[in-house]
């Protein structure tokens, strides 16, 4: 199934994926037939609004205006001079609107929920960021918004269940299977199927069946274009490096898709290792899943020899999701993208760490690159230079430090 | 001819539509599925939908949501079912058995290993509800090379180009799923089904198959006059859940729906013209 492309083939990046979207083996549309036409649809309206002045007007300006954009790209200093290699740079997305990088897809595909006539949007989240972001751009259209959250996650993430309401979304807790994103992701799947003449679902992340991997990944690719342009006017030079957490991989792809051609840009894609790679108690499909489908699309997936989908951990809501987005999967394969796992305890330090020096909290999903760039920083030089995406800020996650720290709050 | 078709002809020479009860395989646990499987023969089944557990079975509802973690509970896999149906046809030589499910069990196994092992075990048809016809020709193809029809199912959603597509790749029967929803939902309406079933056959000389939604005996009979066969699981799937604790209960409660869904259905295509 995997698709080797040798060097002397560098594939064009943005041709990616095909009209059927797959990106190699990767991707497609699996899905019951009373949605294949929706989908249609909804890839029809997506590409005639990507060409419509109007449409990307309105998104440029709410960017700008609502969500806050663009997102600085900071310097670290002192975090910097404490590992003593390469310069660290944090593309700052836990200072957009609601506290992380999802606000930059959720704002796009409501514009195009709304011009395609929809009233009531849907959507699934895991920490609740992306159900925050929906929710937000639900109230600020005046659109019925529901969020599907897993029962176990709504304990974990309790402020932004509470956030949510606050912003008029119902929260449906989700009881089937184990309780976290993947069954939340079934459920909005079973109600859009049911409501399928009124109502958008909103994806949160590059994964699910065509065209939601393409689409999500364009909206997300603001981040990586403005990193682009910021870095090369602070150092004069592109980036050594980019490092980025990956659950189903939004905000990775959006730092990295603008970046794919530039040959001496390394990126890595951090996995939630949980308790170990090789405890199984993990989140991390592209380390060590194999190839499946679920939830729309081939992908690498957390799976038994059965193919049935086995329950991850992660101490991150966020990434605690068995699947992958299939762009990534196919960036693995061809070697564009190192995936990497970095475990709980790695995270965690992380995220004291970056609170400490820099006076950032970040949440634990984004503590997973930050982890990773604690440890690639000083193999560089100090001529170098990389970009972490600290994709969200961490107030959500105080109750989940203090708890595993013994702390009441 | 294959076995599914052969079953259709037989029907159509005695005026009777076809009764495809599904069952997930291995609920509550596995020894009740072979028994289940002849009893529902003998309650007047035509064919046999067998459903293959699933971890994340995104088009069910709750009924067989669960019914799948009962079965998973056992780890029913794939491999599993297919014994099953080995021995099911240790008794029973004539009744098509349909496999319905979804694509990951079968990728892991290989395409083509499924295909030889299910041929091999007496499996008729394959059904993968998250397969649609555009990703579908390898696995179609590995089917047809056993002889297996492949299943395909139709929605309201689908429009005429849809219809074709999935006329061009189907095999047996095609399935129109009644409702837009999951499966045991709301109750199907009788006329607009019609009204696209006779959109279907304009485009594919196949026997259709309605199903999701059909919950009683007088919606079997309903549909039993504009369709060639009549699927129901999740009302069968209920008794199940209702009799964990006693599978021949289950069973028996099961065999009394078919019963009557039999009967009524009789009824309604030899009093009403088709």
């Amino acid at each position: 199934m995997s698709t080797v492309i040798k060097p002397e083939q560098t594939p064009d990046w943005r041709a990616f994926p095909d009209a059927r979207g797959h990106f190699g083996p990767y991707g497609g549309r699996f899905v019951s037939e009373t949605l294949m036409e929706p989908l249609l649809e909804l890839q029809e309206a997506y590409q005639r609004y990507l060409q419509d002045p109007q449409f990307l007007d309105e998104l440029d300006r709410d960017l700008v205006h609502y969500v806050g954009r663009p997102s600085p790209l900071y310097l670290a200093e002192r975090l910097t001079r404490e590992l003593g290699g390469a310069r660290v740079y944090l593309k700052r997305e836990d200072l957009n609107h609601t506290g992380a990088h999802k606000v930059n897809n959720t704002i796009g595909q409501a514009l195009l929920a709304k011009r395609m006539g929809k009233t009531r949007i849907i959507a699934e989240t895991g920490a609740g960021q992306h159900g925050v972001a929906t929710a937000t751009v639900a109230a600020r259209l005046g659109l019925e918004c529901v969020v599907y959250m897993g029962a176990e996650d709504i304990q974990r993430q309790a402020p932004n269940v509470y956030r949510m309401r606050l912003l008029g979304a119902r929260v449906v807790p989700v009881t089937s299977g184990s309780r976290t994103l993947k069954d939340a992701l079934n459920e909005a799947m079973r109600d859009w199927v049911t409501h399928v003449d009124n109502t958008f679902y909103i994806i949160g992340t590059v994964a699910g069946p065509h065209p939601y991997p393409a689409m999500v990944r364009d909206f997300q690719a603001i981040i990586g274009r403005e990193a682009r342009e910021q870095y090369q006017a602070a150092e004069g030079r592109l980036p050594d490096a980019l490092v980025a957490c990956v659950g189903g991989g939004s905000n990775a792809i959006g730092l990295f898709h603008p970046f794919l051609a530039d040959e001496g840009v390394a990126m890595y894609g951090v996995e939630a290792a949980g308790d170990g790679i090789d405890t199984g108690r993990h989140s991390a499909p592209l380390c060590a899943g194999k190839p499946g489908v679920l939830h729309g699309n081939r992908t690498y997936l957390m799976e038994d020899e059965d193919g049935q989908i086995i329950e991850t951990h992660s101490v991150s809501a966020g990434l605690d999701y068995p699947g992958v987005g299939p762009e990534h999967a196919w960036l693995k394969d061809v070697g564009r993208v190192q995936y990497v796992p970095i475990t709980d305890r790695e995270a965690m330090e992380a995220f004291h760490r970056l609170t400490r020096t820099e006076g950032i909290i970040p949440a634990l999903e984004s503590s997973h690159a930050i982890a990773y760039g604690l440890k690639l920083a000083p193999t560089l030089d100090p001529a170098q230079g990389i970009i972490i995406n600290l994709s969200g800020r961490g107030d959500k996650d105080i109750n989940t430090v203090a708890r595993l720290e013994g702390i009441e709050l | 001819m294959s076995r599914i078709a052969a079953r259709f002809e037989a029907l159509k020479a005695r005026g009777r539509k076809a009764l495809i009860p599904y069952i997930t395989a291995g609920d509550p646990e596995p020894g009740n599925t072979v028994p289940l499987m002849h009893e529902m023969v003998t309650a007047g089944a035509d064919i046999i939908e067998l459903g293959v557990p699933f971890s994340d079975p995104m088009a069910d509802g709750p009924v067989i949501q669960q019914a799948c973690e009962r079965a998973l509970k056992h780890r029913t896999s794939l491999r599993k079912v297919l014994e099953m149906v080995r021995e099911f046809r240790r008794d029973n030589i004539e009744t098509p058995v349909v496999l319905m499910g979804y694509l990951n069990p079968v990728e892991i196994m290989g395409y083509e290993t499924l295909a030889e092992d299910a041929a091999r075990a007496g499996v008729d048809g394959v059904l993968t509800v998250d397969l649609p016809p555009e990703e579908s020709a390898e696995l179609a193809g590995a089917l047809k090379r056993h002889g297996i029809d492949p299943i395909f199912l139709l929605a309201p959603t689908s429009h005429e180009g849809r219809i074709r597509s999935v006329s061009e790749v189907a095999a047996g029967f095609v399935y129109y799923v009644s409702l837009k929803g999951v499966t045991g939902a709301a109750t199907l309406d009788v006329d607009a089904v019609a009204e696209k079933l006779a959109l279907i056959r304009r485009q594919t000389a196949l026997p259709v198959g309605v199903g999701f939604g059909i919950g009683d005996a007088e919606a079997a009979a309903k549909v039993s006059r504009i369709a060639d066969a009549v699927v129901v699981g999740s009302v069968l799937v209920k008794r199940i859940a209702a009799n964990v604790d006693d599978p021949a209960a289950g069973r028996r409660e099961v065999a009394q729906v078919l019963a009557d869904m039999r009967r009524a259905m009789d009824q309604a295509t030899t009093t009403t013209p088709a």
